[in-house]
């Protein structure tokens, strides 16, 4: 995205693309992250479906490998929303020890 | 053309009924119920296709306007007084998305004290929000408002959301002999909708309403200064194709017998047809009086005030509402600043008048255009503002 655009090159209406987000770091404030455990996964997706942030990512066969931590944020819903009995495919450290 | 007998308010539902919007979201308030009130009943009985909201607050109404317009739909809304208020978090949210909603407002008095009746108070604690304001002065008035309402508020060139006004009781409840379109050409009067950058277009998506900080919010509110610029041109074509159409042609302001006038009044809504009676009274016994009714006060015809009024020696300028700035009401304070680059200009005065809804009756216009024909005599006001009619 152009940086510094006068008012004359705007999207009318208050609007932006959609998807920009990915042109910026935008997970760089967590206190927690979530930590991936692939043995227990069972791939239902959950934590692909319920992220707010697209920061669950998947390989070409849509299993789940992992996290983009340039945008997750560490809400934690990921890790809440895993069915896997305890303890989890997800869970959530802290970020700083 | 149907002849018809209705209300203010029966106006403007029929005016909503055959635009037939996509979505109307609204909560009842006095006196700007009926409109919504008669519009429910035209969904409930099958006569427009429109998707009915019924909310439990005039902030979740505008709200979900708002979410309506953004989604590419035609919004309706009514309301008065409180509830317009309780609109207002989201009125300027409205604007900014240029989401071109029109609202059928019914000008009441703000609490406190508690009081249902006409002033212009509630419609002016809302005038910069960048909405289209435009006032009606009768039944007729109002429905032809809502039509060019619609028309002006889509125009590529504005996109931006208007209401249209009546006085509460005063229009919304007289009964007023008003001649209609036929359904078919309102149909085509209006055309059809197309949103610009809505957020259900799925092949072209978008974001909207993002946090906008120091780098980019002054950048976004100048679209909305060139849509207001746009829109005075705008409502004057559109107000010109209206009167070529249906005979009954609008401007930004309206002279009535103001060519050779010396003292003239200046008033927004009901109060100008009462103006009017006593001007025709007061030119057969030969007294140089006219009016100037202002139309629209959003966006304020500023230029046009101030060649209408350069050959009086008296302006007289009326307010319904005061601004509380020991400065005069809001038109006073907007016509006396497009005159000071004026060459020529009248001396002006400020009634505040018929607050709570207050009458102002023919005797009191006409003892207001004697006070004022004295000030034309000597040459100099003796008082800039007046709160007209009060007891002390």
């Amino acid at each position: 995205m152009k940086k510094n655009m006068g008012w004359k090159e705007l999207m009318h209406g208050d609007a932006v693309q959609a998807g920009t987000a990915k042109e910026f770091k935008t997970g760089d404030w967590r206190s927690e992250k979530p930590v991936f455990h692939p043995e227990k996964c069972i791939n239902c997706l959950f934590c692909w479906v319920n992220c707010p942030d697209c920061a669950v990512l998947l390989d070409e066969n849509k299993k789940v490998v992992g996290f983009d931590y340039n945008l997750c944020k560490g809400c934690g819903i990921c890790a809440h929303e895993c069915p896997v009995k305890e303890p989890k495919a997800i869970t959530m450290e802290a970020e700083r020890r | 053309m149907p002849i018809i007998a209705r209300t203010g308010n029966e106006a403007m539902s029929e005016a909503m009924r055959q635009i037939n919007p996509d979505v109307v979201a609204a909560y009842p308030i006095t006196p700007a119920t009926e409109v919504v009130m008669l519009f429910a009943k035209f969904v409930a009985d099958g006569l427009v296709d429109t998707e009915f909201v019924a909310v439990e607050s005039e902030h979740s109404a505008m709200s979900a306007c708002v979410g309506a317009s953004a989604a590419g739909a035609r919004v309706m809304t009514g309301t008065s007084s409180q509830g317009l208020q309780l609109m207002s978090e989201i009125l300027p949210i409205a604007s900014a998305l240029r989401l071109p909603i029109v609202l059928c407002e019914v000008n009441r008095a703000l609490s406190g004290p508690i009081n249902i009746h006409c002033d212009h108070s509630d419609t002016m604690a809302v005038r910069d929000f960048a909405w289209i304001q435009i006032f009606s002065e009768n039944a007729q008035e109002a429905y032809d408002n809502i039509l060019q309402c619609m028309k002006i508020a889509e125009d590529k060139r504005v996109l931006l959301p208007a209401m249209a006004t009546t006085d509460g009781f005063i229009i919304s409840h007289c009964m007023e002999k008003i001649e209609t379109l036929e359904d078919a050409e309102v149909k085509k009067y209006v055309g059809e909708y197309k949103g610009v950058n809505t957020v259900l277009d799925l092949k072209n998506p978008v974001t909207l309403g993002s946090l906008d900080l120091q780098d980019y919010y002054f950048e976004h509110k100048m679209p909305i200064v060139e849509a207001m610029r746009n829109a005075k041109s705008v409502i004057e074509e559109v107000g010109k194709e209206f009167g070529k159409l249906y005979g009954r042609e609008y401007g930004l302001i309206e002279g009535y017998k103001l060519d050779d006038a010396e003292v003239a009044i200046v008033a927004l809504g009901s109060t100008c047809g009462t103006t009017k009676a006593v001007v025709d009274e007061l030119r057969e016994k030969g007294q140089k009086v006219g009016l100037l009714k202002i139309r629209v006060f959003r966006p304020f015809p500023a230029e046009e005030i101030a060649a209408a009024l350069a050959n009086l020696k008296v302006a007289v300028i009326l307010d319904r509402s005061d601004s509380y700035n020991n400065q005069g009401g809001p038109l006073f304070t907007e016509v006396r600043s497009a005159l000071y680059d004026a060459a020529k200009k009248p001396l002006i005065t400020n009634y505040i008048y018929g607050l709570g809804g207050r009458e102002i009756s023919l005797d009191d216009l006409r003892s207001i255009f004697a006070e004022q024909q004295e000030v034309a005599k000597a040459g100099k006001a003796k008082e800039v503002i007046k709160y007209f009619g009060v007891r002390e």
